[in-house]
């Protein structure tokens, strides 16, 4: 066990704002119409781009055509590869802290056609829709090559990635003998798994307006989840001084991962704006929202060999994932089978396959969204044939550490998970037979899956500025993307200086901010929240310091341990009747403001001998049609273990947006590409199907007590990805539990399960 | 290889030239010269910088852009502001009473039936329209009739929750009422 350094008394008053489901700070703003997101900033000499997108999947232009755009009037450019600036060369100056291994996709580089809707034209016009229009006027000639898109006949063609992108960890080796292990095993379940690609959408469509200010500096509205590694981008590729450019994004209108790298939008308007000298919009349109990058297409196989008692004896678990011709996009995908479960024989083996596509992206907890599900499916599909019930298989095969690596976990409530969200579901009442709970013409099934993810911690600086009217600004360059950034570091820092929510503001989505990575994979709380804990720790000890130098203070010789900070006052904690107000302190002081910026790293010694995960239980009852084999969720428990949880209201938001993301994986999305042309033929949205009101039922949301000492000065893990984690494998196994069909494609639509029950 | 020609050469017209359009938006009697193609959405976003609509597709299939037009509620991408000649329209930035919340936005607030915001105009001005309706009297009938209304965040659950408070608030405000 490590000691944590903790400041005695932070996070022990109860009557802090930490761990209180207070509403969103920014609620106002977002339901007055008052929040601006990146399309909604202007100035006079705004002007509008529209995008050209390719018409093949692979290829070469031979010829652009754009006389008749742009004898438009109104008209007022229209950039392609022939007529771009001369740009940044070298690769490393087109990275992105997001990139795995390999060339990023440079819009406008060469006639060369990659993938499909591949952005090839921009055209810049006085109005949205003479922009719009014109673009459907430039006339491109393509040279078609032949392209590759379809994984399922590319699946042998593969290769093995290394440590291709930040937060990717190969497989471990192998353990035991798996192969021999799952022979010997006298219980069997070899099976494989499909999913379909699916797309972020978020409802905001990505855009960028550039405002051209008439000293030459520019303020970029961007959509992105890390301003600081847009900012990077735009002035290492058009060779920008760095104070000249300021990006921000104060309101992102979801992103779910499709705003962790800088996409084209971006780039277009940045070159249209610099080139131009003037204000440019770029907005994409929804097909395009399928221009870029993906949760990738997977093929996987999971076999389990065990006992007839449940132990498992072998695992094995591998997968084939599509990439992109020019970038290793790679995810942890398999890697938690081994470590969900204790077994001595384990493999997992995880491959890439090329394909002529965009390069796949991130998207709500990558990979584990993917791998877990198959690993679940399985276990589910052993429970059965053990006739064991699937709480009690995973609890026989329950890892007290972690099986990959032999550490212990810095905490694992799952047991609680199981346990409270079995009661609260009233899964004892589940008779195990499928087809054996009905309602009229409604077959019942009730069906659960376990979910992980890890709890990462990255490094961040914070500001605080706390002025004599008792006000405090805290910022860093982090985002909300609606995961209710803006909400917890404010209660965390009023929770540390004891002070009214009201009076904290916290500031974020802007690059000239001090330094927090890009938001995403639910370490936000950990590793920006610890900045905030930090840098207000320093003003606490400030505020200290000088109240104990006031004449006749109250807290005069009194040791930092033993003030309490709430309500605006400084109390010694032992005689609360000592107290000096915050305002007190500072005007007795002659203090007009406390100014203190921090820097909070992980705890690297922690790290290195723990694994750090969040942990759930999902319980799930679907009514599939017997006739008509439509699949309705009608009632879903999440029993979550993430630490403490700093705002129960917003995290359980995110916990139910995240089981919704999951429904949407489990029945819905889908991206439909014909092979034929290379490209999405779906891409809307009411085509590409995301789950509405009616498709969700009411989503029981429990957080289990988990004490966690080593994860963060804070307790809290994180709880944007866990919520999806179990969800589409708790489906599946609640439809084979309902109607005996066992549908191992995600989604899984109705034709699936109809064509099982004939 | 085979050369593909782009077979389908769009037909080049003048752009339209701009003609007037008279709006009530929120109360305010607003004149815009308007070209004709320009949608509602678009005149309330770009031209009256009223930017609390939202687009998410521009092709009626999400209703983030939903806004109240003679107090019915519709998708402003789907429909010319010059259709709308002379009608009168409700943006979510008209629902407030000076600093008053109108009481789905305080419910909204309260059931944290957001997460990105992005989408929660439209849920409100169309749940205002579902109220107005008198349709939807049980949680599955919301759900219905809501769902019109996308958010990729899956606010859903608490979306519900908020108009089913909202739908009391009001029912009771006018039981009050002589
Ligand atoms: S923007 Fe109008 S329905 Fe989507
Ligand atoms: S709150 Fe983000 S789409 Fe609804």
């Amino acid at each position: 066990m490590i000691a944590i350094p903790s400041i005695p008394g932070f996070l022990r008053e109860p009557n802090g704002p930490i761990g209180k489901p207070v509403n969103r700070v920014d609620g106002r703003k977002k339901v007055t119409g008052d929040a601006h997101y990146a399309a909604e900033f202007t100035l006079p000499d705004l002007a509008h781009g529209c995008i050209v997108s390719s018409a093949i999947a692979r290829g070469r232009i031979t010829r652009i055509d754009t006389a008749a755009a742009l004898a438009l009037p109104g008209v007022i450019h229209i950039f392609t590869h022939e007529n771009r600036p001369s740009l940044a060369w070298f690769d490393r100056k087109w990275k992105d802290d997001d990139a795995p291994k390999g060339s990023p996709f440079r819009p406008l580089y060469d006639a060369e056609i990659h993938h499909a809707l591949q952005p090839v034209a921009l055209v810049i016009a006085e109005s949205f829709e003479l922009a719009r229009y014109a673009a459907r006027l430039v006339h491109i000639e393509y040279e078609v090559a032949p392209h590759q898109t379809n994984l399922r006949a590319n699946r042998a063609n593969t290769f093995t990635p290394g440590k291709d992108k930040g937060g990717f960890q190969p497989p471990p080796k192998p353990r035991g003998n798996p192969e021999q292990a799952f022979l010997d095993s006298p219980v069997q379940v070899d099976v494989e798994f499909t999913q379909a690609a699916e797309y972020h959408n978020p409802m905001e469509m990505h855009a960028t307006t550039v405002l051209h200010h008439d000293d030459g500096t520019l303020t970029v509205h961007d959509k992105t989840q890390g301003a600081q590694n847009c900012h990077t981008y735009v002035c290492n590729v058009f060779g920008l001084p760095k104070s000249a450019v300021r990006v921000m994004s104060p309101f992102v209108g979801g992103a779910f991962g499709s705003g962790l790298r800088p996409q084209h939008q971006l780039f277009m308007a940045m070159l249209a704006a610099t080139q131009l000298k003037r204000s440019v919009r770029v907005e994409l349109s929804r097909p395009q929202m399928f221009s870029f990058g993906h949760r990738p297409e997977t093929i996987q196989r999971v076999a389990l060999g065990a006992d007839r008692d449940g132990t498992l004896r072998a695992l094995i678990h591998e997968a084939v994932q599509e990439s992109s011709r020019n970038e290793n996009y790679v995810e942890i995908v398999v890697n938690w089978s081994g470590q969900q479960y204790t077994c001595d024989n384990v493999r997992l083996d995880y491959k890439l396959s090329r394909l002529d596509v965009h390069t796949p992206q991130d998207q709500r907890a990558p990979g584990a969204a993917t791998g877990v599900p198959a690993l679940e499916i399985a276990m589910d599909e052993l429970a059965c044939k053990l006739g064991m019930d699937p709480v009690e298989l995973r609890l026989k095969n329950y890892a007290e550490t972690d099986p990959n690596t032999g550490n212990p976990f810095s905490s694992k409530e799952l047991r609680a998970c199981f346990q409270h969200g079995a009661e609260r579901f009233g899964w004892a009442k589940r008779t195990p037979a499928p087809r054996s709970m009905r309602e009229g013409r409604e077959l019942i099934g009730w069906g659960m899956a376990a979910g992980v993810w890890d709890a990462m911690q990255g490094q961040a600086a914070a500001k605080a500025v706390l002025g004599v009217d008792g006000k405090l600004v805290v910022s860093s360059a982090t985002a909300d993307i609606g995961t209710g950034t803006y909400t917890v570091m404010t209660q965390i820092a009023a929770d540390v200086l004891g002070l009214p929510i009201e009076e904290v503001t916290f500031c974020l989505g802007d690059s000239s901010l001090p330094t927090a990575p890009i938001e995403g994979g639910s370490w936000t709380v950990s590793t920006v929240g610890s900045a905030v804990k930090a840098v207000c720790d320093r003003v606490r000890s400030q505020l200290v310091t000088l109240a104990g130098k006031l004449d006749n203070s109250p807290l005069k010789g009194v040791a930092e341990a033993d003030v309490l900070f709430a309500d605006g006052h400084l109390i010694v904690r032992n005689d609360r009747s000592r107290r000096l107000s915050i305002t007190d302190v500072m005007r007795g002081s002659g203090t007009l403001s406390i100014e203190e910026e921090a820097r909070a790293l992980p705890y690297l010694l922690a790290r290195a001998r723990h694994t750090f995960a969040t942990h759930s239980a999902v319980f799930v009852e679907v009514r599939v049609d017997e006739d008509l084999g439509t699949i309705r969720v009608a009632r879903v428990v999440s029993a979550i273990a993430a630490g403490r949880i700093i705002n129960p209201k917003t995290a359980r938001s995110q916990i139910q947006g995240a089981v919704v993301w999951g429904i949407g994986m489990g029945l819905e999305e889908e991206a439909f590409t014909d092979h034929r042309l290379g490209r999405v033929m779906n891409h809307d949205y009411a085509e590409y199907h995301v789950p509405v009101n009616a498709d969700v039922p009411e989503i029981d949301v429990l957080f289990v007590e988990e004490h966690d000492d080593m994860v963060n000065a804070l307790g809290a893990k994180g709880v944007g990805e866990i919520g999806i984690v179990g969800v589409p494998a708790a489906i599946a196994n609640a439809i084979h539990h309902a109607t005996g069909v066992r549908v191992r494609d995600f989604p899984i639509t109705l034709d699936k399960v109809l064509a099982g029950l004939r | 290889m085979a050369q593909l020609k782009a077979s389908l050469r769009p037909a080049t017209a003048p752009p339209p030239e701009p003609i007037p359009v008279t709006l009530t938006v929120n109360g305010v009697e607003r004149t815009l010269h308007l070209a004709p193609w320009t949608t509602l959405l678009d005149a309330l976003r770009l031209h009256l910088d009223l930017t609390g609509t939202k687009k998410g597709c521009d092709h009626g299939q999400c209703g983030a852009c939903t806004v109240l037009v003679d107090g019915r509620r519709i998708n402003s991408c789907l429909t010319l502001a010059a259709m709308q000649d002379g009608r009168k329209v409700t943006t979510i930035e008209g629902l407030t009473t000076g600093d008053a919340l109108h009481p789905l936005q305080e419910a909204f607030i309260e059931h944290d039936a957001f997460q990105c915001g992005y989408c929660t105009p439209g849920q409100i001005c169309s749940a205002a329209g579902l109220i107005a309706e008198g349709k939807a009297s049980t949680d599955d009938e919301i759900r219905e009739l809501m769902s019109g209304n996308l958010c990729r965040c899956g606010a859903y659950p608490n979306i519900v929750a908020a108009i089913r408070q909202a739908m009391a608030a009001v029912a009771t405000k006018a039981e009050g009422a002589p």
